[in-house]
């Protein structure tokens, strides 16, 4: 609330980000001693959920070792697995509750600080009524946690606005392949990359975001197949790119509908799939027919040919797979984008089978499970509607609730942001977020957190966002709490308790249902452990689309990860959906939805002439929270570089290395060059994982998808102008 | 581990450094890294390239160690400096075809991939190239290089007249059978 307790550089001197380089002992000492025991476990970085053994001595993790046996990335890892042990024995950790006082932080006991937060956050409800009071998840979370986020807001607080940061995540693809295929999920087992004949990525920098994916990449080219990159950037992967199109950010629907163009045009469609499987061609074809390759062309400044090419390619192959993440998502028409995937694909009968189909890259640790069960503002456990009646009495059943006792649909994240800033929301109990460096627009976000007269964060780690709360409830990293998350594929897979929270942190579940029974009915809050959780999770889920009543953590164990929908014990999981042609729908049809074109919500103009774009590095996660803390991530990127064209550096006198004040309609901030050639001239990209100064979401504004709420990161306009060097260092 | 070969593929790496990351957490190195990861040129491409100890056949730096500090072991291995013996003149830095042995300033003594002995030795892969996730360094057999690959490997390299060979192969593309990288290795210049 209110402005920052102490000054911010006394507040970072104190809570960091400090750097982490060594176990704990250093690694002389550890490398004298064995572990006590090796844990098989999952990643906790993005949502490959790469199988790790963590190596645990004296309740603290130590070390790593591959986990070679497990099926999706067998031992293979990126630099942020390798290193996230150096998270747990962390100086910053937060290690009990803090409360703030003049000056900063001081730490308290749990039951002073638990019932402050209820009895703060109460007051206000009392006094603006439920609503007045919003809930922040996060999809890093397991899929317990997640469910509990949810269940805490609409029973523990009783208000309809809980959301969560997947909304920056996985949205726009959620919602077209709900509205298309009648399920969120990627349709193929990840093995089915390797054997497409035609490998299409759009809109995804595999290598940096989802490391591992890149082994599957190249047994796709190992076996013969194209590949096929739509990308402002020559990404890593575009090394070994047999078509590559460069396609000006935001564009990308002109691009997929210029392609669909040529495939009708030439008859390449598959008849026999789109009758027998699908309802509204005739209007997709129809809005298609007006971009030709030319006029695709000159919006997205991808040659004809090589859309003609990458059209004809696509269709003509028996095995197709499309892969899109981010780059098409984060726009004001993410959802059109992805529908013109779907659409793409659906046109040429590549889905549902063995080595074809389209698919989104889930990027958070648990950015596929987070976002099933509960935590999202319109949807209850089991990927149900919270307006559809049916799913409230399945619900309110489990619940042991009248269905009138679960609140209707609240707002999205971005949404929540605004309801604080508009003074609407008042109190707000955030975990797994850190929206002061995630959301767009930071100055804005920043002067939201200082109108809120009750702020509560759950967190490992004093993130830039808790500097701004009255209480921190040290809460528990992934590998402190059992439960499951679903990877990439859907695949639901067992993460293990390998050590206890330290000190007096507890586990974030522990404190959701100790916040829970202070605030609602205790019995609703009465889960001794994690699997208490999940049984319950598994019946409220039972029925619906994302059906997880068949799993139990020991058919994980034994599977190595269940595929859901999994409806009964002895159902085996559902690796590929849609097999013979059979979608979600009730009527079994895919449905064809025609897209409308939509101007970026940051237009370019004489002023701000040059297109800025936002992504990730390989080796940090996210707002950095996490990757920031752990030294060898940091050197191997310190600092965010803005990338610039050669042609648009020289136009501004700029050389790599020079300082460059990047400003937009919001703010500037100024960064280091890095003048590659490796970037379409029109556009700059800066990564966004620091805060503050350089934090490339103080650019970025706050249009939003109309139907999937996720912000436009991707499309800003800007301008640069070459600058001093910071004085007396940033 | 017997049957295994170590193949590197620059073709496939991503410059994501999980490779020099993991070598530094093996318990034998301690933090540091025996491998390295460069871009060629990034002003101009994101290609990357990993560098390992392809551990010659006849290892330039033991020929140039004017102390015969650097040993081949039996199983094709040549390894770090013996540190009794290692007077720290660098003349195996400079001499390395590859850019591969490192001095040590702290220790005075000159460090290099030993592809994992201590793992190897007791069944486990080499730790970079198990967690390589584009398996740009791969250790596995040989069968299963040429069943899965499009390139081939090879282990002949040319540095303008000095052939080398070594028992860690780089993949190349098919029809290729070593690697020249002077132009004089391309030249006739008369002879037998």
């Amino acid at each position: 609330m209110a402005e920052l307790p102490a000054p911010l550089d006394e507040l970072v001197a104190r809570w960091g980000p400090h750097r982490n380089d060594e176990p704990p002992g250093g690694y002389e000492e550890n490398a004298r001693h064995p572990p006590d025991r090796l844990v098989k476990t999952h990643c906790c970085f993005c949502g490959q959920q790469c199988g790790i053994q963590l190596k645990v001595r004296n309740d603290q993790v130590v070390g790593f070792e591959p986990w070679e046996d497990f099926p999706f990335n067998r031992g293979m890892l990126c630099p942020k697995g390798v290193r996230r042990y150096l998270q747990g024995s962390h100086p910053d950790r937060l290690r009990a509750p803090l409360l703030r006082q003049a000056g900063g932080f001081r730490e308290a006991g749990w039951d002073e600080a638990l019932d402050l937060t209820a009895r703060r956050l109460r007051e206000i409800q009392d006094r603006h009524g439920r609503d007045a009071v919003a809930v922040y998840g996060g999809a890093s979370l397991t899929t317990e946690k997640a469910y509990l986020v949810g269940k805490f807001a609409r029973l523990g607080l009783g208000t309809r606005h809980v959301d969560y940061n997947g909304r920056l995540c996985m949205v726009s693809a959620g919602t077209a392949y709900k509205l298309a295929f009648g399920i969120d999920r990627s349709p193929n087992p990840w093995a089915d990359i390797a054997k497409a004949e035609v490998l299409f990525v759009i809109g995804a920098n595999v290598a940096e975001c989802a490391p591992i994916t890149t082994e599957y990449v190249w047994r796709c080219r190992d076996a013969g197949g194209r590949l096929i990159v739509a990308d402002p950037r020559l990404t890593p992967i575009t090394r070994n790119a047999d078509l590559y199109l460069p396609v000006r950010p935001g564009t990308d629907l002109a691009l997929l509908l210029g392609m669909l163009h040529v495939v009708l045009r030439d008859g390449l469609e598959d008849r026999a799939f789109i009758d027998a499987h699908t309802t509204g061609f005739e209007a997709v074809a129809a809005s298609a027919k007006e971009w030709d390759p030319r006029r695709a062309a000159e919006m997205t400044g991808v040659p004809p040919e090589a859309i003609e090419k990458a059209a004809r390619w696509f269709a003509e192959a028996d095995r197709a797979v499309a892969l899109h993440a981010r780059g098409i998502e984060h726009q004001v028409k993410g959802v059109e984008n992805c529908l013109a995937v779907v659409n793409l694909c659906l046109a040429t009968g590549h889905i549902g089978r063995e080595g074809s189909g389209c698919n989104m890259i889930t990027g958070q640790g648990n950015g596929q499970g987070g976002r099933e069960h509960g935590q999202k503002c319109d949807q209850l456990p089991g990927q149900r509607s919270i307006a559809d009646p049916a799913a409230r009495e399945h619900v309110a059943r489990v619940w042991g609730i009248s269905p009138d006792e679960i609140p209707q649909a609240g707002w999205s994240a971005q949404e929540i942001m605004e309801g604080i800033h508009r003074g609407e929301i008042k109190g707000l109990i955030s975990l797994c977020f850190n929206p002061l460096v995630s959301l767009p627009d930071s100055n804005y976000t920043r002067e939201a957190l200082e109108r809120l007269e009750f702020f509560a964060v759950i967190d490992f780690f004093l993130s830039e966002t808790a500097h701004h709360a009255d209480v921190v409830l040290a809460g528990s990293l992934q590998e402190e709490e059992e439960g499951v998350t679903a990877n990439v594929e859907g695949r639901v897979i067992h993460i293990q308790q390998a050590v206890p929270p330290p000190a007096d942190a507890r586990k974030d579940s522990w404190i959701l249902c100790e916040l829970g029974r202070r605030l609602g009915p205790a019995r609703h809050f009465a889960f001794a452990s994690s699997r208490e959780i999940f049984d319950e999770l598994r019946e409220a889920s039972r029925g619906g689309v994302a059906d997880y009543y068949g799993i139990s953590y020991e058919k994980i164990d034994r599977q190595q990860g269940v595929f859901w929908p999994c409806p009964t014990e002895d159902h085996p999981g559902t690796p590929r959906l849609f097999e013979g042609g059979r979608f979600f729908h009730p009527d079994g049809r895919a449905r064809f939805l025609a897209t409308e074109w939509r101007p970026s919500g940051d237009p370019l103009d004489d002023e701000f002439p040059i297109l800025l774009t936002t992504g990730r590095v390989v080796s940090h996660y996210l707002s950095g929270s996490q990757t920031r803390r752990i030294g060898p991530l940091l050197d191997q990127c310190p600092e965010p570089r803005v990338e610039i064209h050669p042609r648009l550096a020289e136009a501004h006198g700029i050389v790599d290395g020079d300082w460059v004040t990047v400003r937009t309609r919001r703010a500037e901030i100024t960064v280091q060059a890095a003048v590659v050639r490796t970037i379409r001239p029109d556009t700059i990209f800066i990564p966004y994982h620091w805060p503050g100064g350089r934090s490339a979401n103080r650019l970025t504004h706050r249009s939003l998808d109309p139907r999937s709420k996720i912000p436009e990161f991707k499309v800003s306009a800007c301008r640069i102008q070459k600058a001093d060097p910071p004085a007396g260092g940033r | 581990m017997f049957g295994y070969e170590f193949y590197v593929d620059p073709s496939r790496c991503i410059g994501c450094k999980a490779c020099e990351n993991a070598c530094a957490e093996c318990d034998t190195h301690r933090g540091t890294s025996m491998i390295h990861v460069d871009f060629i040129d990034r002003a101009s491409s994101i290609a990357t390239v990993p560098t390992v100890c392809m551990h010659c056949d006849d290892p330039t730096c033991a020929e140039v160690c004017p102390a015969d500090a650097i040993k081949k072991t039996e199983d094709g291995i040549v390894q770090s400096a013996l540190k009794p013996r290692c007077v720290a003149c660098s003349n195996c830095v400079l001499a390395c075809p590859f850019g591969v042995p490192k001095m040590m300033p702290k220790l005075e003594q000159m460090m290099k991939c030993d592809m994992c002995y201590d793992r190897t030795s007791i069944g486990k892969r080499p730790m970079c190239a198990t967690v390589c996730p584009s398996q740009a360094l791969a250790y596995v057999t040989p069968d299963r290089i040429a069943r899965e690959r499009r390139e081939v490997p090879t282990n002949v390299f040319f540095f303008g007249r000095q052939r080398v060979t070594t028992k860690v192969a780089y993949m190349v593309p098919p029809a290729r059978e070593s690697v020249m990288v002077d132009v004089v290795d391309y030249m006739w210049e008369g002879g037998s």
